[in-house]
């Protein structure tokens, strides 16, 4: 396998593994150097690419297990994670403007769930993927997927009415 | 899409029973700009999938192959580059001595040589004199030092 053939097979979905480990990373540097990491990682196992069925749900899982190291890492030398760097991009009409402060508290919402959350919100809600993709990448049991993906949900849900109703009620 | 029908899908997306393709249709109804006002929550929700779908590594990625194999290479060379050495080294001990300056002279290049050889004897020898008077001066100099206890 040469470099244009492992590109062709591992660009369609580096959006997502920048995506995924920005979710779980936070901050922007973070996610870059970690999705820089994990292609890199391929490419030096690109022999063993072939033998997997699904290459995108194998680069998820690893980025998964990347992140959740890095997330070790942070927390053994004692470091905090702080964002700044949340940014919007592409809205179509003023309806940008509208959306910022509530798309902001989404986000920061997201922020507070458990990782194992976190991780099921953004392959599904974000990318798209299915249960048993999901599964697969997470190597999870279909019904433990459900309970967490509903129980973020409803959080996210009921967090942004107490908010939304904070200073009415 | 009729409200009811809307509800009782928001009603499975939360117990996330939804498919892919019933989740689109809610995306697409919170999306567009006739929400029901007690669904506003799901509009914000969505509107931030929406959004964070298109952030996208800008970066390009870089491949760092060649590292790895040239300190292999580098090793290699060393190792070479010692036994070599060692090898030559050897060589020229062993033949140094093997070979003589003599050979292949004319007589008259020769009686240079023993001439070049014998100035340089004489001017080794001298030098050794001055070197004996020296010491002669350093024995005379310790014992004026043991006499007087000058210092």
């Amino acid at each position: 396998m040469n470099q244009s053939d492992f590109l062709k097979v591992v660009l369609p979905f580096k959006d997502k593994v920048f995506r995924l480990a920005k979710r779980l990373l936070v901050s922007t540097e973070e996610a870059e150097d970690a999705t820089q990491e994990l292609f890199f990682k391929l490419w030096r196992n690109r022999e063993k690419l072939a033998d997997y069925k699904n290459v995108e749900a194998f680069a998820m899982t690893m980025t998964k297990n990347y992140c959740y190291d890095r997330l070790k890492s942070k927390q053994a030398s004692n470091l905090t994670l702080v964002h700044s760097n949340y940014k919007e991009k592409d809205t179509s009409l003023d309806k940008k403007l509208e959306y910022r402060d509530s798309v902001d508290q989404v986000h920061r919402l997201i922020e507070n769930l458990p990782e194992q959350q976190k991780l099921i919100i953004q392959l599904r809600d974000v990318e798209q993927y299915d249960f048993d993709e999901i599964c697969k990448m997470l190597d999870m049991k279909p019904t433990a997927v459900r309970v967490a993906l509903s129980r973020a949900r409803k959080t996210i849900r009921e967090e942004l009415i107490k908010q939304h109703n904070y200073g009415v009620s | 899409m009729e409200l009811a029908n809307i509800e009782k899908l928001v009603g499975k997306y939360e117990n996330a029973e939804t498919t892919l393709q019933e989740e689109a249709t809610l995306r697409a109804y919170f999306l567009s700009d006739n929400v029901a006002p007690h669904l506003q929550e799901y509009q914000m929700m969505f509107a931030y999938f929406q959004t964070s779908q298109d952030e996208t590594y800008t970066k390009t990625i870089e491949f760092k192959t060649e590292k790895k194999r040239n300190y292999k290479w580098l090793s290699v060379a060393a190792s070479i580059v010692l036994l070599f050495s060692v090898y030559m080294g050897g060589s020229l001990i062993n033949g140094g001595d093997k070979t003589d300056p003599l050979s292949g002279m004319t007589p008259q290049e020769r009686e240079q040589y023993a001439q070049v050889e014998n100035a340089l004897r004489i001017l080794s020898s001298n030098l050794k004199k001055g070197n004996d008077a020296f010491n002669n001066l350093y024995t005379y100099e310790n014992t004026v030092k043991k006499i007087f206890k000058t210092k």
